[in-house]
């Protein structure tokens, strides 16, 4: 489920940020069962020869606490991707579930992750459970989340100032003002490149030292530890026709602006517990969540992506609600650990700076919740680099994504749902990337909401 | 047959230069010494414009395909070879017997000419294992920059035996829907090639011509409905078009379809579904449920369908939804590709 971001554990240059990543076990383990087609090979051997034999990195360079990671040989020698999508355990889950909820009651529930959101639909999660037990969905898609000036401004960079744009994939279609999108600048002659990791970026703007190559740095605390080390990189070799946008956004700030907007007595979200981020807590941590049971009295549970996980979630945050808990716990203990990866919690402090604001799109100007370069990478900023005049942004009309980003709204509320507004042709950011809720109620689960019965 | 030697031997350690397509001596050069030789046939050596033939009785088919791809040769294939095995396959998915193809090609200025011979010594290989011969052709050249190296556009014609009605519109609620094979391994394999993943593992195309698997399958059970291969899009694709075409729905089980490990994996760690990624040897068939066990028999017993199996049926619904009981036991809808298949951020 990590996609863009895990090929940085393939790089080598970033294998020391991997490493002390707890989360980096699982995701080197994954990689293995993905990579490792013959797991018979590997079996007797310690953790860290097949690591060795996946990475080709001497032994010398494997440490803890990866290496001394409980559990790490179970992780390797199962089939990992399966494990966590089994049929009958996800049975026995959600008989659990059935038999412990109160059927006298709702049980709302906020996923707070496009990645869950996605995993729901994927695999039909939601046909397991009671249907008094629903998923609210949360604005943890960075795609979606990102206002439309900053695209505007990254179009501008790619058209005026006619730079290299290297961008992930999924921000190709998101559209910008005037229906205009990075692939729609592309076909007017924009060199737009799509990535597959920061370390792509780094190896065009060493291939062509005469152009200007921008990295569109995009995503919550997951993606920002590999942004740093190609800024790092490109500092240490004086890359100096390479430069980052930079758009790194930070969860807690914004799960903080949901649950404050929650308590509007207008307009009351009811939540009654969090799935809390997966992959973004392997690198800060659980502890930064502990305000969410402490000041709004709300059981946050962190979650894992797989399906098994969120079923798993699931049942532990009905026990703490039918319990009257309100406490965070951690389901996704193989990979999150309470102090998160502390090595790249330092790599970032030295390379950003926190901004003292940050227009969300759907959540508003949103305090302390953003990411921008450190002033002593002042050269590397895109944004100081290159001046660029903005129009101003229009949203759309009748574009509820405020609304369904906040979770007060399901997409099938939107009067544009499926009518204006459809994947071919988004009007709002969450119809864009597959883990928008509109999109993944678009593309999934079509056959149970249609338009006409809501 | 025309005089070979008027002109001094191509040189192979050139490139390919715009007086190749300017109707001239070097052009003749190109097609006698590289095109002629490589794909020769009798029609071919006749050395007119047009190949003339006298059909067999039937049905006539045809159907034309233009191929690009990047990178032009990849893991398990060229565009030579796809060039032959797309069009053999587009003839043979109406239950044909392809007979010959044509060929056109759009070359870009700068072309090795090595390529180009590489790729059209695949396109012979693959018509003369195939028993289709490329009869007729026509050779453009374009500027440096207005083309991507090579783009071929093949026709093919093929001739249906008498009793065959194969088409798109006729699944009907209660049919088996069945696959030849594993998914995806075309598209990741050129995927992983274009842009150089890094990831040492097996991904080799599965660019093959199905002719003779749809023969065998034909005369096991003429009473099939539908056949079609599953290219761009992938089978959800091919899946919503015959839903469409026919106006049914469409269910299968996501733990009856044949993925290789190395594309799960892929796909896994990319955020692309299987189901949307394209093959080039592979073949969707739908037919009665009461024949799908000795269809699923016959293609099991040729090689390009031993990994075949039956996964779902033909349903209605007045959506034309195709819908996927999922492994963990829910079910979702299998949409179409909005546009390009772009990875996600996390």
């Amino acid at each position: 489920m990590m996609t863009t971001a895990l090929k940085y554990y393939l790089d080598e240059d970033l294998y020391a940020l991997a490493l002390p990543l707890t989360g980096g076990a699982e995701a080197i383990c994954k990689l293995f069962s993905v990579v490792g087609q013959n797991l018979g090979d590997v079996k007797g051997r310690s953790g860290d020869q097949v690591l060795q034999k996946l990475l080709g990195v001497p032994s010398a360079a494997l440490e803890s606490p990866l290496h001394n990671h409980t559990g790490l040989e179970n992780f390797i020698l199962m089939k990992y991707i399966d494990e966590f999508r089994d049929a009958a355990v996800a049975k026995q889950l959600a008989a659990a579930i059935a038999c412990e909820v109160d059927p006298a009651r709702q049980y709302r529930l906020m996923e707070f992750c496009g990645g869950h959101t996605h995993a729901i639909f994927r695999y039909g999660v939601a046909d397991l459970l009671p249907p008094n037990v629903v998923f609210v969905h949360g604005p943890g898609c960075p795609v979606c989340v990102l206002p439309m000036a900053r695209l505007d401004h990254t179009i501008q960079l790619a058209l005026e100032h006619e730079v290299m744009l290297c961008s992930y994939g999924d921000l190709l279609r998101v559209p910008a003002s005037h229906g205009q999108t990075l692939l729609s600048a592309k076909a007017q002659g924009a060199d737009v490149r799509m990535i597959y990791s920061t370390q792509d970026a780094l190896g065009l703007a060493r291939a062509h030292p005469t152009r200007q190559v921008v990295l569109f740095a995009i995503g919550f605390e997951t993606t920002t530890p590999p942004t740093a080390v190609a800024l790092t990189t490109a500092a240490a070799h004086a890359l100096e026709n390479f430069s980052i946008f930079c758009n790194h956004l930070l969860t807690p700030p914004a799960l903080r602006a949901i649950l404050t907007a929650s308590f509007d007595v207008n307009s009351p979200l009811g939540i009654d517990g969090i799935l809390g981020p997966s992959h973004v807590s392997t690198i800060i941590g659980s502890v930064p969540y502990q305000f969410v049971p402490d000041e709004f009295g709300i059981p946050l549970v962190i979650a894992g992506f797989e399906p098994l996980d969120v079923l798993h979630s699931t049942l532990m945050l009905v026990r703490q609600i039918n319990q009257g808990g309100c406490r965070l716990e951690n389901q996704y203990q193989r990979a999150v650990s309470s102090e998160g990866n502390r090595k790249a919690q330092a790599l970032m402090q030295d390379v950003f700076v926190v901004r003292d604001q940050f227009e969300w799109r759907g959540l508003g100007r949103l305090p302390h919740s953003a990411l921008a370069l450190h002033p002593r990478y002042a050269a590397f900023d895109a944004e100081t680099r290159f001046a660029v005049t903005l129009p101003t942004s229009t949203e759309t009309k009748g574009c509820e994504c405020a609304q369904v980003l906040r979770g007060q709204l399901k997409p099938t509320d939107c009067t544009l749902f499926g009518r204006a507004c459809q994947p071919d042709h988004p009007l709002g950011a969450c119809m864009v990337s597959a883990e928008g809720a509109c999109a993944a109620y678009w593309h999934y689960g079509r056959f149970r909401t249609p338009p006409e019965t809501n | 047959m025309p005089p070979t030697f008027i002109h001094p031997a191509l040189d192979l350690n050139g490139r390919v230069e715009l007086r190749h397509g300017s109707g001239g001596r070097a052009m003749a050069q190109l097609i006698e010494q590289l095109f002629w030789r490589t794909l020769d046939n009798e029609l071919l050596r006749q050395g007119n414009d047009q190949a003339l033939f006298q059909p067999p009785p039937g049905r006539l088919v045809i159907s034309t395909d233009a191929h690009v791809i990047t990178p032009l040769l990849f893991p398990g294939g060229d565009i030579g070879h796809l060039s032959v095995h797309g069009t053999i396959n587009d003839v043979a998915m109406s239950g044909a017997r392809p007979l010959y193809l044509a060929a056109a090609f759009i070359l870009e200025e700068g072309l090795p000419l090595s390529d180009l011979a590489h790729i059209v010594a695949s396109m012979a290989q693959a018509a003369n294992a195939a028993g289709v011969p490329v009869i007729t052709g026509d050779t453009k050249v374009v500027e440096r920059g207005k083309a991507d190296g090579c783009f071929i556009t093949t026709t093919g014609i093929g001739v249906v035996p008498e009793g065959v009605m194969i088409s798109g519109e006729r699944a009907t609620a209660g049919d088996a829907i069945l696959v030849s094979g594993t998914l995806g391994d075309h598209g990741i394999a050129v995927m992983a090639a274009r842009e150089q993943l890094g990831l040492e593992m097996e991904l080799i195309s599965d660019s093959a011509a199905l002719h003779e698997l749809v023969a065998a399958m034909v005369a096991a059970v003429p009473q099939m409905h539908c056949l079609r291969d599953p290219t761009r899009g992938g089978m959800a694709a091919t899946l919503n078009e015959l839903a469409q075409q026919s106006q049914v729905g469409m269910q299968i089980k996501e733990s009856a379809i044949p993925v290789r490990e190395p594309v799960r994996g892929v796909c896994e760690l990319l955020g692309l579904d299987p189901l949307h990624v394209a093959n080039e040897g592979k073949l969707i068939a739908i037919c009665p449920a009461d024949h799908a066990q000795r269809l699923l028999a016959t293609m099991r017993a040729h090689p390009l369908g031993q990994d075949a199996a039956i996964i779902g049926e033909v349903v209605e619904d007045r959506h034309c939804f195709v819908q996927l009981h999922t492994q963990l036991g829910g079910w979702r809808v299998v949409d179409w590709l909005g546009g390009e298949q772009l990875p996600r951020i996390c």
